[in-house]
């Protein structure tokens, strides 16, 4: 297939709209071709200031509650002990739906968190300049981003292990400034993220497989750190390690 | 006495309604471009969908629904008819940027966000609209073909025109940056 009809492709595969086999086609010819890879890059960056450019208005607390109290005040039927059965049946059915609505946000908030950090972590990589500070030494690195993240951090002595630090860049998630490192194990690159923990993203410590990317995510003296890559899970467990003791 | 049917609908309603209240006024202030007209435009289209709820038919995509009533009261208002006067948007190629997109040229980070939302308010309201739907709500294309009330495939053809011509809004603010513009 030509890459005219790849590049076609490339709006439907990032809207989520093909079909697995196909989707994984496009992922297979973008892996190796170098020109569709830029048009990619091009429209997730486009994509995501998209997405965070319309997040812009949020209605005032009291509109909220001036359209609550008008729907809500019609939906409740006066009070009276004989209707209490068929009450507490409402409360129940109402309080499972939103339990259920907010697990239900809650999930799909962190499932686009984790996709988010998916896709810095696959656009930085497939940028012609994935580091701003390139360094292997933690102490060029570390103070690099003094004045340029609200918060300061430790990287570990990588001496004795098969990591190495390739360097460092400012990334933002949520709208939140934060630190984005990328190490080397072999012939992965990982990359570590590292958040304020008040930026919003509270997520359950742990491990994940992420789009097929290993995740390993906790946090520690008030910071997020998401440690994300195609390298094996020990690795990112083990470079995950490195980062605790350091912090 | 029995709880009437519509008591048990409104407390549904309200379950169902009240998650999207923040991002209906959100696509609200977007297409009205004003605080107070979003504001009555929001409660106009609750209380409609009040009104319509049990015409809503359970199974169906409640989230569509609601934003098709709010896209429909707001085309039908005073504000909402003079945009949309005389356009027909499947058919306006003549109005369309050329298309010479460098993707060299788009480098969007946080710094450009203000640029991408002033592109955003330049576009015509059905390029914005299902930008909007698409990226922002993420809507899948079926969920803004139900809102929308066009066909999957006009869906995919917009979506590539409005893409094609906020490439081509942001590729002109940024050169006319570079020139001191």
């Amino acid at each position: 297939m030509a890459c005219e009809e790849w590049i076609g492709k490339i709006d439907l595969y990032l809207d989520g709209e093909l079909a697995a086999v196909e989707a994984n086609a496009v992922g297979i010819h973008l892996r190796g071709c170098t020109a569709c890879a830029a048009q990619t890059l091009e429209r997730v960056q486009m994509k995501r200031a998209m997405h965070f450019a319309g997040k812009r208005y949020d209605p005032s607390p009291h509109l909220r509650n001036k359209i609550a109290k008008s729907i809500g005040a019609k939906s409740r039927p006066a009070f009276g002990w004989w209707k209490l059965g068929t009450v507490a049946a409402i409360i129940l059915l109402v309080a499972s739906g939103v339990l259920y609505s907010y697990f239900g946000r809650e999930n799909a908030r962190q499932q686009r968190v984790y996709s988010e950090l998916a896709d810095l972590h696959v656009t930085t990589l497939a940028s012609s300049a994935p580091v701003d500070v390139v360094s292997s030494d933690r102490h060029t690195v570390k103070p690099w981003f003094q004045g340029k993240v609200p918060f300061t951090f430790n990287l570990p002595e990588l001496q004795v292990s098969e990591f190495h630090l390739l360097g460092g860049r400012v990334t933002y998630l949520e709208q939140t400034p934060g630190a984005h490192l990328i190490y080397q194990v072999r012939k992965h690159e990982v990359s570590v993220f590292i958040f304020p923990e008040r930026s919003g993203v509270s997520l359950p410590a742990g491990r994940k497989n992420e789009l097929t990317f290993n995740v390993e995510t906790w946090t520690q003296n008030g910071l997020r750190y998401f440690v994300v890559g195609d390298a094996s899970p020990d690795d990112i467990q083990a470079l995950s390690k490195l980062l605790q003791n350091a912090g | 006495m029995e709880v009437p049917d519509q008591h048990l609908s409104a407390a549904a309603f309200e379950d169902l309604a009240m998650p999207l209240f923040d991002q209906l006024y959100n696509f609200a202030r977007w297409l009205t471009q004003d605080t107070a007209e979003a504001e009555d435009l929001v409660q106009e289209t609750y209380a409609k969908a009040l009104r319509g709820f049990s015409s809503f038919q359970a199974g169906t995509n409640f989230r569509a629904w609601m934003y098709r009533i709010l896209r429909n009261s707001f085309l039908s208002s005073r504000t909402g008819l003079k945009i949309t006067v005389a356009l027909d948007p499947d058919n306006e190629e003549h109005i369309l940027p050329a298309e010479t997109t460098t993707p060299e040229s788009i480098l969007l980070d946080q710094g450009d966000r203000a640029m991408v939302r002033q592109s955003l308010v330049e576009l015509p309201l059905h390029f914005r609209e299902i930008l909007l739907l698409c990226d922002v709500e993420e809507m899948s294309y079926q969920e803004i073909s139900e809102t929308l009330s066009i066909p999957a495939g006009t869906v995919m053809s917009r979506l590539f025109r409005a893409r094609k011509a906020l490439r081509e809004l942001l590729r002109k603010k940024i050169q006319g940056e570079r020139h001191g513009l």
